[in-house]
């Protein structure tokens, strides 16, 4: 009986999927939409989260993990929030210690003219600092030069980026002046890749010579050391003993790296709950697709019998419009990764971040379409395929 | 020997209530030949062209349909038998919207693997046939009722079948138009074709070589 076999070609069986598509385009587009959004969202979430991690990659790996910062805690008593005089060369002392900077709050405020009242300092601060400090860091000049040994005597100041915002400076092609307690200091600098400092982002700093000529002895406040970083967890333990014997509960230590691991855990929560979010989409959309395929076979049933008639298998009836919904899927799958990835191009250009759009995302996202479209089309695909067809031909009547 | 044999067939709905829609029907209809089914409404006629067709299996009796006992082939080989065989013209044209007249031909081949290329010259060939030649790429939905019948009788017989069925082709035309599918029909009986057509019609029965009778589910 082989000779009398129904035979559909690969191609026809598409075609036909097609066709029936194309037959009610404005259905067919808005049922692929909802996919096409969930697609996008999730893209889009996985591209930009994905394009800020290798940028946190990026800073960590500029940074180091090896920076370790030495604060005064908040002692008990409420006494001065410094540390002792000798804290940078007792903390030197340790071995694995490799580079040592000193940073020492100085108690007066900053401003651009003397005729700003003194209450409206911006949350700016003045810092006297050690010549190496950008070096130790790993920061770097935005523009002009840091406040280094030859410049450490002089009135002179470089800018955190905030700072020299919140000042108005924007670049150094006149000389800049700023106001600070009766003295006026010259900007001949701003540093940038401070966002893991924010008291530095926001302070003008000054060598520590040249502020306690201006101010009186400066305390220091906080200490910034590179250190072998086999021994990070061993100076740790020691910092505080060594930095304050008298106090050591006095002694605050962070690991600047430590901020970024926990903003890099804070946005791969943020990730996850915006990839659920689109999940849920998805959901919906696929819902929405079983939703319209039911309604199609219903009101396609002479199509279908027609088709019986014709020599098609129940078999080829619901290959028709499984296809019809995985292709429907599908598009709206492959049309939501192009706007998800064209998403996440525009973020990370508008947010200046490299661009990284995992492939596997982009490719598991159209797998997620087109598996959602197979399983939303099942039940509707083998309602078609049961129709008997002399009650299809019968139609409505 | 007849390309369709029926001995002693029932078919009752299941209910409830149950219909006994044919009771013992034999009927025998030879290659070549053309045969107007008539009777009344609910004599069960369409159930008779069914099961002649393939589409539905009777309840007891033998159906034979170019020598294939329909009791003794699965679904698939009955759709195949359709595919290869048989071709049905429908009372309300059942062209696809939005396609052109060529390709609701070539609908007709597309269950049969004949590759594309091949559907759309066969497709040509039969609307020539039917007369549509000028209508090839027209939209179905742009054609009139008596142009749209030809479509449904083009791609009943673009795959040359043994038998075409055709229940009621004429039921929503008006005569004149009526007057030129019968004519039509008359024409491929004449090229060779085996044509099993039901209608109310008295008068248009009347124009067919073999009348058949039917009421309450037995012929007359
Ligand atoms: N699926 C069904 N279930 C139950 N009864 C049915 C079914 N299909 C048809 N019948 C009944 O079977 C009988 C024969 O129906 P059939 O459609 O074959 O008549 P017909 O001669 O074609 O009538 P018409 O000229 O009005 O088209 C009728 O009484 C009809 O109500
Ligand atoms: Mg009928």
């Amino acid at each position: 009986m082989t000779r009398l076999r129904s035979r559909l070609r690969i191609g026809d069986a598409f075609g036909l999927a097609w066709l029936g598509l194309k037959a009610r385009p404005g259905r067919s587009v808005l049922t692929a939409l909802g996919i096409a959004i969930g697609i996008a969202a999730i893209v889009a979430v996985v591209g930009i989260s994905a394009s800020g991690r290798a940028d946190l990659l990026d800073q960590l790996d500029r940074l180091g993990t090896n920076l370790i910062r030495v604060g005064p805690g908040q002692g008990i008593l409420g006494g001065p929030a410094e540390l002792p005089e000798d804290a940078p060369s007792m903390a030197a002392r340790i071995g694995p210690v490799e580079n040592v900077s000193a940073a020492g709050l100085v108690d007066v405020t900053i401003r651009r003219t003397d005729l700003i009242p003194e209450l409206e300092t911006g949350g700016l601060s003045l810092v006297a600092v050690d010549p190496n400090l950008i070096e130790v860091l790993g920061a770097s000049m935005g523009m002009g030069r840091f406040v280094d040994s030859g410049l450490a005597e002089m009135p002179v100041v470089v800018l955190g980026e905030v700072a020299a915002e919140r000042l108005g400076i924007r670049n150094l092609e006149n000389e800049r002046l700023i106001y600070a307690d009766g003295w006026w200091l010259s900007v001949v600098g701003i540093a940038s890749d401070l966002d893991l400092h924010p008291d530095l982002e926001r302070s003008a700093m000054v060598g520590f010579p040249a502020a306690e000529a201006m101010f009186g002895e400066v305390h220091p406040t906080a200490l910034y050391l590179r250190v072998i970083p086999e021994a990070v967890d061993d100076i740790t333990e020691v910092l505080p003993s060594t930095v304050n014997p008298e106090n050591p509960d006095r002694v605050e230590i962070t690991r600047p790296a430590d901020a970024l691991a926990a903003r890099e855990a804070a946005d791969s929560a943020l990730t996850q709950l915006l990839i659920a979010l689109g999940s849920v989409a998805l959901l919906v959309g696929g819902v929405a697709i079983a939703n319209v395929m039911v309604m199609s076979v219903l009101e396609r049933r002479m199509e279908i019998g027609v088709r019986r008639a014709l020599g098609a298998t129940r078999r080829h009836v619901r290959s028709q419009f499984l296809l019809e919904s995985i292709m429907l899927a599908g598009s709206g799958g492959l049309v939501g990764a192009g706007l998800g990835a064209g998403i996440t191009l525009g973020y990370a250009t508008l947010r200046g971040l490299r661009l990284d759009v995992p492939v596997e995302a982009l490719g598991g996202a159209v797998a997620a379409a087109l598996g959602i479209g197979a399983i939303a089309g099942l039940y509707p695909a083998s309602r078609a395929s049961r129709i008997p067809p002399s009650e299809a031909v019968r139609g409505s009547r | 020997m007849p390309v369709l044999r029926l001995r002693q067939v029932h078919k009752t709905y299941p209910g409830p209530p149950p219909v006994e829609a044919i009771r013992g029907v034999d009927l025998d209809i030879d290659p070549g030949e053309m045969v107007a089914i008539v009777g009344p409404s609910g004599s069960g006629k369409t159930t008779l062209l069914h099961l002649m067709g393939g589409l539905d299996r009777p309840s007891s009796g033998l159906v034979e349909i170019n020598g294939v006992d329909v009791s003794r082939v699965s679904d698939r080989e009955l759709s195949g038998l359709r595919a290869a065989k048989l071709g049905f013209v429908f009372q309300e044209f059942f062209l696809l919207a939005g396609v052109t007249a060529l390709d609701n031909v070539a609908q007709g081949l597309v269950y049969r693997a004949v590759p594309p290329r091949d559907r759309r010259k066969l497709a040509a060939v039969a609307l020539e046939k039917v007369g549509l030649g000028d209508r090839m790429t027209h939209l179905s939905t742009r054609l009139s009722g008596g142009e749209r019948q030809r479509v449904g009788i083009a791609r009943a017989i673009v795959g040359d079948p043994a038998i075409v069925f055709a229940d009621e082709p004429t039921g929503n035309l008006d005569s004149v138009t009526s007057e030129e599918i019968v004519r039509l029909l008359l024409d491929l009986n004449a090229g060779g074709s085996t044509i099993v057509v039901i209608t109310h019609d008295l008068d248009l029965a009347s124009r067919f070589p073999r009348r058949v009778s039917m009421r309450d589910g037995n012929l007359l």
